[in-house]
């Protein structure tokens, strides 16, 4: 098991990474199914990640204590914004889910007291192991897998094509809506919470536009059609720069590059190109909705 | 105090409307969050710094390299990652993930070519008079950039409601579909929007970088934020509304950071735009999205 103790040592944030990534672009694979172009998951690994280190950090609770905290705490907050902001749809839900991750992010940054501001979180203690991630993304995806295929996955794939027709049949579509929103929070939460215990230093930038752009990149990129799309799109793109490794500063380059050229052929997302071959695709003539978000 | 206040705000608030304009304009007719904007406002800062560097040019000219360099940039945009986009029928956010993609591409780039660190025009290049009214002071580089603003502005006004061309881009903007079945040329249009879009952003950014006097590879970014900001104010897809909303985030921001502090400078434009998105969610100029049953 030599091997494996030297893997670990030189790749052990990174697997860990992959995992909370893998947990992130569920996330948003969920809000996405049910037609909801959420860039809030951000913000919620934000609130997730710092309630779980304010309490391991100043309280010492164990871990996974702190890590229910985030993902409650989260729930609770979505639940809160979700019934206004869902009204919204497409890219005006889009630009105030984006602006409620601001705000989240300046107030965590002007929280001195509680959060430590601009100057982060340190020491917060190395807690997450290897089996805490992989049971949390084993769980989630099973629980989504299954959801897919369930009653509640069709109600929101339906919701997702048409809103109207949906409706029209008597079926409740904000609580579907809110029911996403809120579920996609808590596992983004709890993503942020685990990532937050081992890499044991969390600032508010890095939770901000970007980081939110990054999770809905990896959503889209992989395919919006299955929970595995949401798999491949974490493991693209946090396996890419790693890839690249010896490009240096023009890494990034490279990695968004291949986004465009993965976009370029194969724009429903990588997920498509294994599902398209069992699929007959109908194509549809209509006027681009943007409020659709088509398969 | 508040005079001098308005001043500013006033210049600050032309340029975030040029930005925001440039990104309605794609938005609006193209229907894509090009969120590559702000890489192409940073595109024209350094395309403006470097003519001025390595050219020797002056600031005027060198402003009309940058709006060259970026026209290029928006017609590229186009015709490699929006037209073929177009052509296969991608679902609507493909689009805006490339650009995504693009804005990481062209910032690791300039960040490699030239460094992340802050470069400054030479003092001897920026005008530097200032002019008093009473308690008002306002520098030259200020009228400068309030005019250019302006002026571009209004150009693009004149074009888009007293010219045919204009007109047909108008028409395009509601129904791409329609615009073709009366003959206008769809594919054309679309990349002349994403030429002037870029060269209006690339504008903005040499005026940024003037103001602040500072180029640096992530400039790009707080301004995109913004740019999105102005226009849910102002309304998704409307010139006018990324006009005012333009105008309106600039006081907000001076004005909160002269009475409030300037940490909370960004949560007010956030928090008012969030509260905004619940009141009105289509802006103050935008249309509410149509149902179709």
């Amino acid at each position: 098991m030599e091997w494996f103790s030297s893997f670990w040592a030189t790749y052990s944030t990174l697997t860990l990474s992959l995992g909370t990534n893998v947990l992130l672009a569920l996330s948003i694979y969920l809000t996405l199914s049910c037609g909801l172009l959420s860039v809030a998951n951000a913000a919620f690994m934000a609130l997730g990640a710092y309630s779980a280190a304010v309490l391991t950090l100043r309280a010492e609770v164990p871990l996974w204590i702190g890590v229910c905290a985030g993902a409650i705490l989260a729930g609770v907050t979505a639940l809160l914004i979700g019934r206004p902001t869902l009204r919204l749809s497409g890219v005006y839900l889009a630009m105030a889910t984006l602006a409620f991750g601001e705000v989240v992010r300046i107030v965590i940054l002007n929280a001195e007291q509680l959060t430590g501001g601009a100057l982060g979180l340190n020491g917060i203690p190395q807690s997450t192991a290897w089996y805490d991630v992989a049971l949390a993304v084993g769980l989630t995806l099973y629980v989504f897998l299954r959801l897919a295929h369930s009653h509640v996955g069709r109600t929101m794939a339906a919701i997702a094509q048409d809103e109207t027709a949906t409706e029209l049949m008597g079926i409740d579509i904000r609580a579907y809506k809110l029911f996403a929103f809120v579920v996609g929070a808590g596992v983004a939460a709890l993503a942020g919470a685990l990532n937050a215990h081992f890499t044991f230093f969390i600032s508010p930038n890095e939770y901000g536009f970007d980081r939110g752009v990054e999770i809905l990149a990896m959503g889209v990129l992989g395919g919006t059609g299955s929970p595995w799309g949401a798999v491949i799109g974490a493991v693209l793109i946090t396996l890419l720069p790693e890839l690249l490794r010896g490009l240096g500063d023009y890494r990034p380059l490279l990695n968004g590059i291949v986004l465009i050229v993965v976009i370029l052929y194969s724009p429903k997302g990588v997920w498509d190109l294994f599902a398209a071959s069992r699929r007959r695709t109908k194509t549809v003539l209509a006027e681009p909705d943007s409020r659709t978000l088509t398969r | 105090m508040f005079a001098q206040q308005l001043v500013n705000a006033i210049s600050l608030g032309a340029v975030y409307a040029l930005f925001a304009l440039g990104f309605t304009l794609i938005f609006g007719v193209l229907n894509v969050v090009n969120l590559a904007h702000g890489a192409i406002f940073m595109v024209g800062a350094y395309a403006a710094l470097q003519a001025v560097l390595i050219l020797e040019l002056p600031l005027l000219a060198a402003l009309l390299w940058a709006m060259a360099v970026t026209a290029l940039a928006g017609w590229l945009l186009d015709k490699l990652i929006f037209s073929p986009l177009r052509a296969r029928r991608a679902p609507h956010l493909a689009p805006m993930i490339a650009t995504i993609g693009l804005a990481i591409a062209v910032n690791s780039a300039i960040q490699g070519w030239f460094g992340a660190e802050n470069l400054r025009f030479p003092t001897a290049t920026l005008p530097a008079r200032v002019l008093t009214f009473g308690a008002i002071q306002i520098t030259q580089l200020e009228i400068q950039i309030i005019v250019m603003a302006l002026a571009l502005m209004s150009i693009l006004f004149w074009w888009l409601h007293r010219t045919h061309a204009g007109r047909a881009l108008r028409g395009l903007a509601e129904s791409a579909k329609a615009a073709a079945l009366l003959g206008v040329p769809v594919e054309r249009y679309f990349r002349a929007t994403a030429v002037i879009a870029s060269m209006l952003g690339g504008v903005a950014g040499v005026l940024i970088a003037l103001y602040s006097n500072a180029v640096f590879p992530g400039m790009g970014q707080p301004m995109l934020h913004k740019g999105i900001a102005v226009v849910i104010l102002g309304g998704m897809g409307d010139i006018r509304g990324a006009l005012l909303g333009g105008f309106f985030l600039g006081c907000a921001e001076v004005f909160s950071v002269a009475y409030i502090g300037s940490t909370m400078r960004d949560a007010v434009a956030f928090g008012l735009l969030f509260a905004i998105l619940l009141v009105r969610p289509q802006g103050l100029f935008g249309q509410a999205a149509q149902r179709r049953a």
